[in-house]
């Protein structure tokens, strides 16, 4: 099932090429990829460096605390992580039901969230690559390149990302990192006028969204051997859905299918999340690899995301998002599709559901109401779930008789890709890569595959073409035979010894 | 009242026995201070309210007011050694505005932001000060504590029980709860006490309240510190509401 280049069998043979970093936010991650003479790729890893910690330190904390402090995890969607403690806290006060109000704000606050995420990935972080090509000229591979190309397109994007945030800032308090979810409940309606504002413009925001929806599908269909393709690994997915099957990004219960798409478990409690997903760590990374337990750690793999989600419901519940669900589907005639770039896709159908959701939420009076918080009997263990632009994340915390948190452990969306993109990254190595000399366009189709899963380490490293990336070609006593770098302003060196 | 000194050139009347900050808030007249209660009797170990009397440095909240005096306060000099000792304040302590529920209500921070510290500047002592979370009621977080004993002077002086005190010397001082164990259970202490709703920053906490007050309408949201002479009375309203 895997590309059997996780771990070469005589590594001190081969020559070692590396990307490091790949990004800078968010757990720096690196690629090393071993050669042997023919320069043929025997080995492909990608590695997360970066131990954050957020699990240990949270503990001793006081739970009230907790929503706001581990949001901090991220900076490009801290509202999951806001929201799914919210719901883990909402456990332990006993707030099993959230008064009308509170869910739909959350609700509000989650699918504006969405939505900004998945326009800024797809426009500012990706739409160079697929617009341009991957191995375009890189002085024009940027946002900017775009906005000059296709200058309609990036100011839609733009304007996208602009209202999902400002739906972020009426419900949470600020654009990034705020305050408004908090156990029981949330501490802020939106007011009259602020939903008058949002009203204002959700209609060019659906319109919009039905516009990029028809431009991943159009990217798709102009070169489908690529896109169908590319990186292409076949696993299982998983994501919450609705008790009816439906597409829910706040809440739901955890269903998964394999491979072929037969589902595998589906309603299941998220708070038994430890039944149905193990972990296992590999001590070249600091990111785990989780596996459904009931394949077993060496067929378990699973997706997560835009992917997983578009593909694992039964209907999306806004007309237009279903419509264009039902095409995706029946686009590989009911087989599921595994085509790492096939995200893209999958994801614009997301943002067209998170813009009609939004819509429909702004028409309800609830968003306007006063009773904002409630509590009920109080617990000591509490699992949040939520899906985050990314894919499932599981919040988990253990809270003492005196308030203190004892116990955290969090799954975050990326990491359920992890094998994933391990495997992306092996086929695309595999087969662009192989005894080819060193370019930056070749590295950059290593980071399209990654970029393709929105990994939180995505997200920084293509903003404006300032990624700075060097790989180096060591020889196999240790020499250093090829160096190329690309810098801060774009510009890409090379510098042989 | 017929006596007055000036404050940056601002005639103040004063009263018989009033010192300069005393006179400086009932006047409506900002002076920077962290230690300083109208309530309490002035304890004087911040020294942010620091000012020059006739050219000369003084603690204004005990500095006694003097007909005539000319005293500067708001002077870069003067704001960049209160910027200084604020910068100290953070560094000694464990200072992480970003998920602290005193933030927008917090002295210290709305103190930093009008001096305009932008970096803590000196090297983090990273101090280990495990919260007592053993009182049903009330948090106690040492993390964030300035050391300015107005929940001591709260506890002795109004509530009669002296449930805080300051122990140790010199840098090895830490504010206790004063009881056999060390642990806040094992005093009297209740969330009605003066002592709970004095603390200007974030130590003595209610708990499983927090993030209640959305951006905007936190204490410091509404008006900087420096539009009020003193800000204690509208923190203190923040910490009894819901109390």
């Amino acid at each position: 099932m895997t590309y059997g280049l996780e771990t070469a069998e005589h590594p001190e043979k081969l020559r070692r090429v590396a990307i490091d970093p790949v990004s800078r936010v968010e757990g720096h991650g690196k690629v090393t990829i071993l050669l042997d003479d023919e320069g043929k790729v025997r080995q492909v890893r990608l590695h997360v460096v970066e131990f954050r910690g957020f699990e240990r330190f949270i503990q001793g904390r006081p739970y009230w605390e907790v929503p706001v402090m581990v949001q901090r995890l991220c900076g490009i969607c801290p509202v999951s992580h806001h929201l799914a403690a919210s719901k883990a806290m909402d456990a332990i006060v006993g707030a099993h039901r959230l008064t009308p109000a509170a869910e739909k704000i959350r609700r509000l606050m989650h699918y504006g969230q969405m939505l900004q995420s998945h326009a800024l990935h797809f426009f500012h972080l990706c739409s160079p690559d697929l617009l341009f090509g991957f191995a375009s000229d890189v002085a024009r591979r940027n946002i900017v390149g775009v906005a000059a190309a296709h200058p309609e397109t990036a100011r839609r994007g733009v304007l996208l990302r602009r209202f999902g945030q400002e739906v972020i800032r009426l419900t949470a308090g600020k654009r990034i990192h705020g305050t408004g979810s908090i156990p029981g409940g949330v501490n802020k309606a939106l007011s009259a006028e602020e939903r008058a504002a949002l009203l204002a413009d959700i209609y060019d925001m659906v319109a919009w969204s039905r516009d990029a929806v028809a431009l991943a599908k159009e990217l798709h269909g102009k070169d489908p051997a690529l896109y169908n393709s590319f990186g292409v690994f076949r696993s299982g997915f998983m994501s919450l859905v609705a008790p009816d099957g439906a597409m829910d990004f706040y809440d739901g219960r955890l269903r998964a299918r394999d491979d072929a798409g037969d589902i595998l478990f589906d309603q299941v409690d998220y708070r038994d999340y430890r039944t149905y997903i193990r972990e296992e760590v590999k001590p070249w990374s600091y990111m785990k690899f989780p596996f459904l337990a009931q394949l077993g750690a060496e067929k378990g793999w699973y997706k997560v995301g835009p992917l997983a989600r578009v593909q694992n419901c039964d209907h999306i519940p806004t007309p237009l998002a279903d419509a264009e669900r039902r095409e995706f589907v029946d686009y590989a005639g009911g087989a599921p599709i595994h085509a790492p770039l096939a995200y893209h896709w999958a994801r614009m159908i997301e943002m067209l559901h998170a813009a009609e959701t939004i819509k429909d939420l702004l028409h309800d009076d609830d968003i306007v109401g006063d009773d904002l918080v409630c509590t009920g009997e109080r617990a000591r263990e509490g699992v949040g779930v939520i899906e985050a632009p990314r894919g499932t994340l599981i919040h988990h915390y253990r809270v003492d008789d005196d308030d203190l948190v004892t116990m955290c452990n969090l799954i975050v969306s990326t990491t359920h890709n992890n094998q994933a993109m391990n495997e992306a990254i092996r086929h695309v190595a595999k087969r662009y890569l192989s005894g080819h000399e060193l370019t930056e366009g070749l590295l950059n189709h290593i980071e399209v595959a990654i970029r393709a899963f929105d990994p939180c380490l995505s997200c920084a490293t293509h903003a404006l073409g300032k990624m700075a990336l060097e790989v180096t070609l060591v020889d196999a006593g240790g020499a250093e035979v090829d160096r190329l770098a690309r810098h801060g302003d774009g510009r890409v060196s090379r510098d042989r010894p | 009242m017929n006596a007055t000194f000036t404050l940056d050139g601002r005639p103040v009347a004063f009263s018989e026995g009033q010192t300069i900050l005393q006179a400086a808030v009932a006047a409506g007249a900002y002076i920077p201070h962290l230690c300083f209660h109208p309530d309490f009797k002035p304890h004087g170990s911040c020294k942010v309210c620091t000012v020059k009397v006739g050219g000369r440095h003084a603690a204004s909240c005990t500095t006694r007011a003097t007909a005539g005096a000319v005293v500067e306060s708001d002077t870069p000099e003067l704001n960049a050694e209160r910027r200084a000792l604020v910068q100290m304040l953070f560094v000694e302590g464990n200072h992480f505005c970003p998920s602290c529920e005193k933030s927008g209500d917090c002295k210290l921070q709305a103190t930093a932001y009008d001096l305009g510290m932008s970096t803590p500047h000196f090297d983090h002592f990273y101090p280990d000060r495990p919260v007592d979370a053993s009182h049903p009621d009330m948090l106690l977080d040492f993390n964030r504590c300035i050391l300015c004993s107005l929940c001591v002077r709260a506890s002795r002086d109004v509530d009669g029980k002296n449930v805080f005190a300051l122990a140790g010397r010199g840098i090895r001082t830490r504010l206790i709860a004063n009881s056999r164990t060390g642990r806040l259970v094992d005093t009297s202490f209740s969330h009605q006490d003066k002592a709970a709703h004095v603390c200007p920053v974030g130590v003595i906490l209610h708990k499983r309240r927090g993030f209640e007050t959305p951006f905007g309408s936190r204490v410091f949201d509404r008006k900087p510190i420096s539009a009020r002479a003193d800000s204690t009375a509208e923190i203190a309203a923040v910490e009894a509401d819901g109390s």
